[in-house]
């Protein structure tokens, strides 16, 4: 456990700290005296027609480590975490309320395009979702290739680093061209994270990435978490409760659409402060 | 048992035999129309009838050559002037459309593939015919493609609806503009599909004779021009069977076989190309 | 500001060039105004029907309808031979179609071997591709002559004395029976494609439940899968009418075009369809052009209606979760 995810949790999630510098600081020089934070979540609520799916939560979610966010299936994890990239609002009748921070800037403001956060705030979606028609190289570069970028060999090199990242690159450097779809399960979904990366994004939001996959191919995924979290921030939901020990560092559990609990991984499991949380980590419930 | 449920029995075997009579006499045309297109035409194709224009009537010989070019020079203005907006109409209503909105386009285009093609002639005739001082293979294209435009539509849509909202999110998510990925991940996924609806949409408007008996017109020489009349291998099918002389009937039957297996041809390619879709 | 600067290798998200708004607006539009072309398609044919008809509306009001004269020399024209012609001969198909197809409806859901079913529907879908000029050229030199020879001959000779089939027939055999029977087996593919789609949407907790309580497959059939599927088989029907009453050149080949009303089936007619087909490349007059616009457009909204009709029937059987192969 890290200081900067400690300090972050000593600070109570409905009382939100004033905002932090804006800025980008390399992953080497952490601070440990103040966390950069990635999102700063200010009284966001969110309705699809006349439910509420989010009540009025407040989250600062620490820069450049993982946190998980758990609870039992409807309580709005999913929602929270599309609502970070402004995904929930392809749902026909979702509203918000409050703010969504990003370096000190709304992701709701006015002039604010969607598809600009979209690429800032890279997805991975619960089934892996590779596009069926595109090679495996297609299917990594395509961020980059329908958002404007042409360089060839500056795409090649995304490509190789990108596939590195996902862990991907020795299983598939000679089969580039084969259909996306051709690979196994965990193998699509790492391509997946991969065409997330290569658009560079700042933060991932992982939406129960492994729920599809066998235990090895999960652990492989899980593996690829603890690498990815020195140059990004990683937003990962998931039902599992090991799954979700063994990732982050931080843990927020929602309940019927709050947000009831947020700390320390550690904190959440062995020493949770609120008896709810307790009930649904000892699994009482859910 | 009793003799009730032997009749009981008695019955259901008798009306399931029903059913396969049933079944039998509705293949049985298709048989006969066969049968009579292979026995009359086949005898009747030589290479004078693929390489020569008709002859004066009355007179033995003559091909329909200008006709076969014809019904495909027709099959694609109708293609050219239908598809664009058959797929792009269909686009909206799989990719934008409100509920509302979208029950009606559907309802409409369901009516308007309901309106017998010879209206499509009529339309075509005093929008297209009059203005231009002429029968045109323009008039007849366009004809053609208000016929192929509700059938795009309807194709097109049932298509692209099928293709999981899963790539559409994927595409979203990596901040792709809506339009790009509906033109370069859903269009392309669903593709064959697409490809599938239009060559149907050509299959039909192939053997269509009626909405351009006042618009194509027909014609016994070679077109040169798309403000010309230009002759169709429905249109010279139905004079040659009017016809009072023998020879052209029998080209009649040579022209309906070569029409035949240009639906057919197409028909098929559409079974290839959704048998390899359920493959892959 | 959440936005993107512009340099050509972006080495973050924040790097790539800045989406143009305009792009998803327009591509909406454009496909919109493409999908709203069948709205103007429809206001287009009514347009143009109406303004050609107009003279015609104007000069013979609805006295057209029933006015049964159709003499182009003295410019006495009626529609009635050809609404009457159309009607008889839609008629005449759907009497034979409907059951033929509903049977074969039948045998391809619940009896047809599995093996059986795929082929079966393929050879369905390739009557449905023949073109209409084919079944006209086929109609005219195969099955006419037959029907002469054979059954109105013989009909002729022993029910003469029952109007519907009294003579003298025709040499050829071109009659609105003859339409009528080459219609219905332009129907064929449809209603029984519609019919096989609605019977494969009987829930198969119908049958199931059915065949629990001891039921003979026909009790079944009758029982569980026609008495649910009823409305849906109407429907079919009736987009098999609308079919029927547009069928223009095969129909145009062999009913022999006269415009004469006749209490006997054997006797030649006309319908709406094949006398625009004969008549409007060669109209002599404005007159009659604007005749045969307006009887376009008797076509047009009865073949509407009747279509506006199948849509709803088949619409109300469309239940979701049901499934059959």
């Amino acid at each position: 456990m890290s200081d900067q995810a400690k300090s972050v949790a000593d600070s109570s999630p409905s009382a939100p700290t004033p905002a932090p510098q804006p800025g980008s600081a390399s992953p080497a020089s952490m601070p440990s005296a103040k966390a950069e934070v990635a999102f700063d979540i200010q009284d966001l609520s969110i309705f699809y027609g006349k439910t509420q799916a989010i009540k009025n939560v407040h989250l600062q979610i620490p820069a450049m480590s993982v946190t998980a966010i758990i609870g039992p299936s409807g309580c709005g994890k999913s929602t929270a975490l599309r609502a970070l990239n402004r995904m929930h609002e392809l749902t026909p009748g979702a509203r918000h309320t409050g703010k969504i921070l990003m370096k000190g800037e709304d992701l709701y403001g006015p002039h604010v395009d969607a598809t600009v956060v979209r690429r800032r705030v890279g997805m991975v979606f619960q089934k892996s979702n590779p596009f069926p028609t595109l090679s495996i190289s297609e299917n990594v570069l395509v961020g980059l290739r329908l958002n404007g970028v042409r360089d060839k060999a500056f795409l090649n090199q995304r490509l190789e680093e990108s596939l590195r990242m996902s862990a991907l690159w020795d299983e598939v450097k000679d089969s580039l061209n084969r259909p996306g779809t051709s690979l196994s399960g965990g193998q699509q979904q790492r391509l997946c994270i991969a065409r997330a990366l290569a658009v560079r994004p700042e933060i991932l939001l992982m939406d129960e990435p492994c729920s599809a996959l066998d235990p090895i191919a999960t652990a492989k995924v899980e593996e690829l978490i603890h690498a990815l979290k020195s140059q990004y921030t990683v937003v990962i939901v998931t039902h599992n409760m090991q799954q979700a020990a063994r990732v982050s560092e931080n843990t927020a559990f929602f309940y019927m659409g709050s947000l009831i609990e947020f700390g320390p991984t550690e904190q959440i499991f062995m020493n949770p402060k609120n008896p709810q949380t307790e009930a649904y980590v000892s699994g009482r419930f859910g | 048992m009793s003799h009730h449920d032997q009749y009981r029995k008695l019955k259901s075997t008798f009306m399931s035999v029903l059913a396969v009579f049933c079944a039998l006499l509705v293949v049985l045309p298709l048989i006969l129309v066969f049968f009579y297109l292979l026995k009359m035409g086949f005898s009747s194709l030589n290479l004078n009838f693929f390489t020569k224009v008709p002859t004066a009537a009355g007179e033995n010989g003559g091909g329909m050559a200008n006709a076969i070019v014809g019904t495909l020079e027709l099959m694609g203005l109708a293609l050219i002037m239908g598809v664009p907006l058959g797929l792009l109409g269909g686009i909206f209503l799989s990719e934008h459309g409100s509920e509302r909105t979208n029950g009606w386009i559907r309802f409409g285009a369901d009516v308007l593939n309901g309106v017998p093609s010879i209206v499509w002639g009529m339309a075509c005739y005093t929008l297209v015919v009059v203005p231009m001082g002429g029968y045109s293979a323009f008039a007849g294209g366009l004809a053609l493609s208000f016929i192929m435009v509700p059938l795009v539509l309807r194709t097109t849509e049932e298509v692209l609806v099928l293709v999981p909202h899963a790539y559409r999110e994927a595409g979203l998510a990596l901040g792709i503009p809506h339009w790009k990925i509906t033109v370069n991940i859903v269009l392309r996924t669903a593709f064959k599909g697409i490809v599938t609806g239009v060559l149907l949409g050509l299959g039909r408007v192939a053997g269509e004779t009626a909405p351009i008996l006042f618009t194509a017109l027909g014609s016994t020489s070679w077109n040169h021009s798309l403000k010309e009349p230009i002759a169709a291998l429905p249109i010279q099918i139905y004079y040659y069977a009017i016809s009072p002389f023998e020879d052209q009937n029998r080209q009649a039957w040579a022209g309906a076989l070569v029409l035949i297996v240009i639906v057919f041809l197409l028909s098929t390619s559409v079974r290839m190309i959704s048998n390899r879709r359920k493959r892959a | 500001m959440i936005t993107a600067s512009n340099p050509s290798l972006p080495a973050t998200a924040a790097d790539l060039p800045e989406p143009k708004r305009w792009g998803d607006r327009l591509f909406k539009t454009i496909t919109f105004l493409s999908a709203a072309m069948v709205g103007v398609g429809f206001l287009l044919v009514a347009y143009v029907l109406i303004q050609g008809a107009w003279p015609a509306i104007k000069l013979y009001g609805w006295s057209f309808l029933s006015n049964t004269h159709w003499n182009p020399v003295t410019d006495n024209y009626g529609a009635l031979p050809f609404i009457v012609g159309t009607l008889v001969t839609s008629l005449i198909a759907l009497l034979i179609a409907v059951p033929l197809s509903v049977g074969t409806a039948i045998f391809l859901t619940d009896l047809a071997p599995l093996w059986m079913r795929q082929p079966l529907t393929s050879v369905i879908e390739m009557l449905a591709a023949v073109p209409s000029v084919i079944w006209g050229l086929w109609g005219l030199f195969v099955l006419m002559p037959w029907l002469h020879d054979v059954p109105y001959t013989w009909l002729n000779k022993h029910f003469s004395f029952i109007p519907l089939f009294a003579g003298p027939i025709e040499g050829s055999g071109a009659c609105i029976l003859t339409a009528g029977i080459i219609v219905a087996i332009m129907i064929l593919p449809i209603v029984t494609s519609v019919s096989r789609e609605i019977l494969r949407s009987v829930p198969d907790l119908q049958r199931e439940a059915a065949y629990g309580l001891g039921a003979t497959r026909w009790e079944v059939t009758r029982i569980a899968v026609l008495s649910y599927a009823r409305r849906g088989l109407m429907g079919a029907a009736v987009l098999g009418l609308g079919r029927a009453l547009g069928e223009t050149m095969a129909v145009t080949m062999v009913v022999g075009n006269s415009p004469k009303i006749h209490a006997s089936l054997l006797q030649p007619g006309w319908t709406l369809a094949s006398v625009i087909a004969n008549q409007f490349g060669e109209a002599s007059g404005e007159i009659q052009r604007s005749v045969l616009y307006e009887i376009g457009l008797v076509l047009v909204g009865v073949t509407i209606l009747v279509n506006i009709g199948a849509l709803i029937l088949i619409k109300s059987i469309e239940t979701p979760g049901s499934r059959r192969t």
